[in-house]
């Protein structure tokens, strides 16, 4: 092997790329979030109703997951720049994640929700509950514990393929580290430096969710 | 008027042949990383639920940095790593190599968890008929652990095969690598995107289908 | 009072009850026999507008149930209802269980709402579970907790839903001990079950449940000495 490693400007852009390294996660969170939400709304409306909106909601978990996440990026990016809607490199890393994270989790939502008897529900609404009450108070928090490790996967997939931001011109992580890495054009030591920093971003994802589910599972 | 003449003149017949050639590229090297990837990842698994504790010390933390990195990273490491060891790789060799190490970093797990589906009361009652290590291994293990397994397996190498997607960035010509050529030839954006995720829905969907049923059918 | 006219109710084309009169008044204990499919079950749900009616009326105190406009769930506040399967919410303590109807509700402060629970699990002798969790219970003592959590919306009216049937055998007995304690205490009950000792000692009246029609409605004496119906005749020679 003759080639020299200079890991000491790497060293250098470390503070920039932690940084860096905050907004994936930021942007990674954020996109849960909201994917939580709306997968929950995509796994009801699967559930419950019928007609073009139960359509439209199958329409969408089915391309959320039986495509590839970069051309769902794709899609937001270039696709709608085409028809004139430009959006921020934020903005596109973020509606991607969302997409097909809520795509992913309405499907875990919908075997959680299955996996509650319906006699709960029963049970909630002879004490007098209304529906809404029931779903929130006794089926929904039963789903998240079922749900609750495959949304842990989730959270570690939306922060893997954030990085594909760095297709779109997005500054996260990776396109901090693409930035640096062609002004300088040590591609190697760069994008190692980085790939340490996603596997301890993962670890402390796993282990927060692991210390989280003692807390909030007693049962 | 004005839009659909421009549908039309951007994009030919030629174009569509153009993608499907590219959707069998992304179909081919799927199906090599996913089968060497499972050989490996079948071993892989073996390996850590006979080694027990020395396999968790060793061969898992390895396999566990490649279902920790984006992919996306990983290719372009391997890719700019290859040349400093004197390797010189195509797009698509550099491209198998690391889908089939992930790959098999997924199938490891999956691989695992079949062979401990299968309990070990079920594993001593073969073995107290008679059958030796590998006949339990043949007759009992794999086909109940397969069951258990099989639909994750599906999942792990439909995912490979959207993931597959990214090998573009090293410049191989798969599908959304074409329709990105396309896209700039044409202009016609949403068309070409909208056949390259025809293409990608068209091999993925039927399967996820299938596994799903498979799922539920077993499940009863 | 509960007072069923001409109840009807189907499940798509299968007549399930057919034209059920029955009163129940205050203080009465009911219990309902017969052979699975009979109805009974499904009169309890029609009492509690668990299901639709599609003809007749169950008024209870005076409100009409099935009508429109109805506050169902005032009403099914009035009624605790215990399941075969007893239901208890997995991911809430014994104390939360009982705890979180009152406060959601009756709108009970926190406070109160843990009182009532905390005496009412006192009441069916689970005092020393109240911070476990449903899955640290025997089967007998969660549907103990589950009569527990309805007696803590202070109901006029208990209905039970062949409560000790998927009990293990010796877990049944603590539930019709607890049952007993609260006939004893007045409480009104409808017990849909197949215990025939519980029915025979505890009861006011029995009626029986055959082919979606009551066929003999009679105080135990009666009812197990010299029962009218032959379909009741030959229903009693086979359990006992």
């Amino acid at each position: 092997m003759n080639y020299n490693f200079h890991w000491r400007p790497v060293m250098k852009a470390l503070p920039e790329l932690l940084e860096a390294a905050l907004l994936t996660l930021q942007v990674a969170a954020l996109s849960m979030v909201l994917g939580v939400l709306i997968g929950l709304g995509l796994s009801l409306i699967r559930m419950h109703m019928k007609g073009p909106v139960r359509w439209l909601a199958t329409t969408w978990v089915e391309l959320a997951r039986n495509t590839p996440a970069l051309f769902q990026l794709f899609f937001f990016g270039f696709g709608l720049g085409a028809v004139g809607v430009h959006l921020t490199p934020y903005l596109i890393v973020l509606i991607a994640l969302t997409f097909n994270n809520a795509g992913y989790l309405a499907e875990n939502f919908r075997g959680g929700f299955k996996a509650v008897p319906d006699t709960q529900i029963r049970a909630s609404r002879s004490l007098g509950m209304t529906a809404f009450q029931a779903y929130t108070r006794i089926v929904i928090p039963q789903v998240l514990r079922i749900v609750y490790y495959p949304m842990t996967n989730q959270m570690v997939w939306a922060v893997l393929i954030s990085s594909l931001g760095m297709l779109v011109g997005f500054r996260e992580l990776s396109g901090e580290t693409q930035f640096f890495a062609s002004k300088t054009f040590r591609i190697f030591e760069y994008f190692a430096i980085t790939a340490v920093i996603y596997y301890v971003i993962v670890k402390i994802i796993l282990g927060a969710a692991s210390l989280l589910s003692k807390r909030l599972f007693r049962y | 008027m004005e839009t659909t003449s421009r549908f039309f003149s951007g994009f030919t017949p030629n174009d569509l042949w153009f993608l499907a050639e590219a959707a069998g590229r992304t179909l081919w090297i799927s199906i090599l990383s996913i089968g060497f990837g499972t050989v490996l990842g079948v071993f892989f698994g073996w390996a850590l639920s006979v080694t027990k504790t020395a396999g968790t010390l060793t061969i898992a933390p390895i396999l566990d940095i490649f279902r920790s990195v984006p992919l996306i990273i990983q290719l372009v490491l391997f890719f700019n790593f290859a040349p400093m060891i004197g390797l010189r790789l195509s797009p698509f060799d550099a491209g198998v190599i690391i889908l089939t190490i992930y790959t098999a970093a997924l199938v490891s797990n999956v691989a695992r968890a079949g062979i401990e589906a299968v309990g070990m009361p079920m594993r001593r009652s073969a073995r107290s008929l008679g059958m030796s290590y590998w006949q339990d291994m043949r007759y009992v293990v794999w086909p109940i652990g397969l069951r258990a397994v099989f639909p994750s397996w599906i999942g792990v190498a439909l995912g490979v095969m959207k993931d597959s997607a990214l090998v573009s960035v090293l410049g191989y010509v798969e599908l959304l690598k074409a329709s990105q050529i396309l896209i700039t030839r044409t202009q016609d954006t949403l068309l070409i995107l909208a056949i390259a995720g025809a293409f990608y829905f068209a091999l993925s969907y039927p399967i996820s289908l299938y596994a799903s049923k498979l799922e539920e059918r077993w499940s009863q | 009072m509960i007072e069923i006219r001409n109840l009807h109710k189907y499940f798509g084309s299968l007549h399930v009850l057919k034209g059920i009169d029955l009163d129940v008044q205050k203080g009465e204990v009911l219990s309902v026999i017969g052979a699975s499919g009979s109805g009974k079950s499904t009169l309890l749900y029609c009492i509690n507008a668990l299901e639709e009616i599609q003809d007749g009326s169950v008024i209870v105190d005076g409100t009409d149930v099935h009508a429109k406009g109805t506050d169902v769930n005032a009403l099914r506040q009035k009624m605790g209802m215990v399941f075969q399967q007893w239901n208890s919410f997995p991911h809430l303590t014994a104390l939360e269980n009982v705890a979180l109807a009152p406060k959601i509700v009756r709108k009970m402060s926190k406070s109160d709402a843990k009182e009532i629970a905390a005496q009412q699990l006192k009441h069916v002798g689970l005092g020393d579970k109240l911070d476990s969790y449903p899955s640290a219970l025997s089967g007998g003592q969660q549907q103990r907790l589950a009569i527990a959590r309805a007696l803590a919306m202070e109901p006029s009216y208990m209905l039970f839903d062949e409560a000790t049937s998927a009990l293990d055998p010796e877990l049944v007995g603590e539930v019709l001990d607890t049952m007993r304690l609260l006939a004893e205490e007045g409480m009104t009950m409808i017990c849909v079950t197949h215990e025939m000792g519980f029915a025979r000692e505890v009861s006011d009246r029995v009626a029986f449940f055959h082919q979606g029609q009551m066929e003999e409605i009679s105080p135990p004496e009666e009812f197990f000495t010299n029962p009218k119906s032959e379909h009741l005749q030959k229903f009693l020679a086979k359990v006992k």
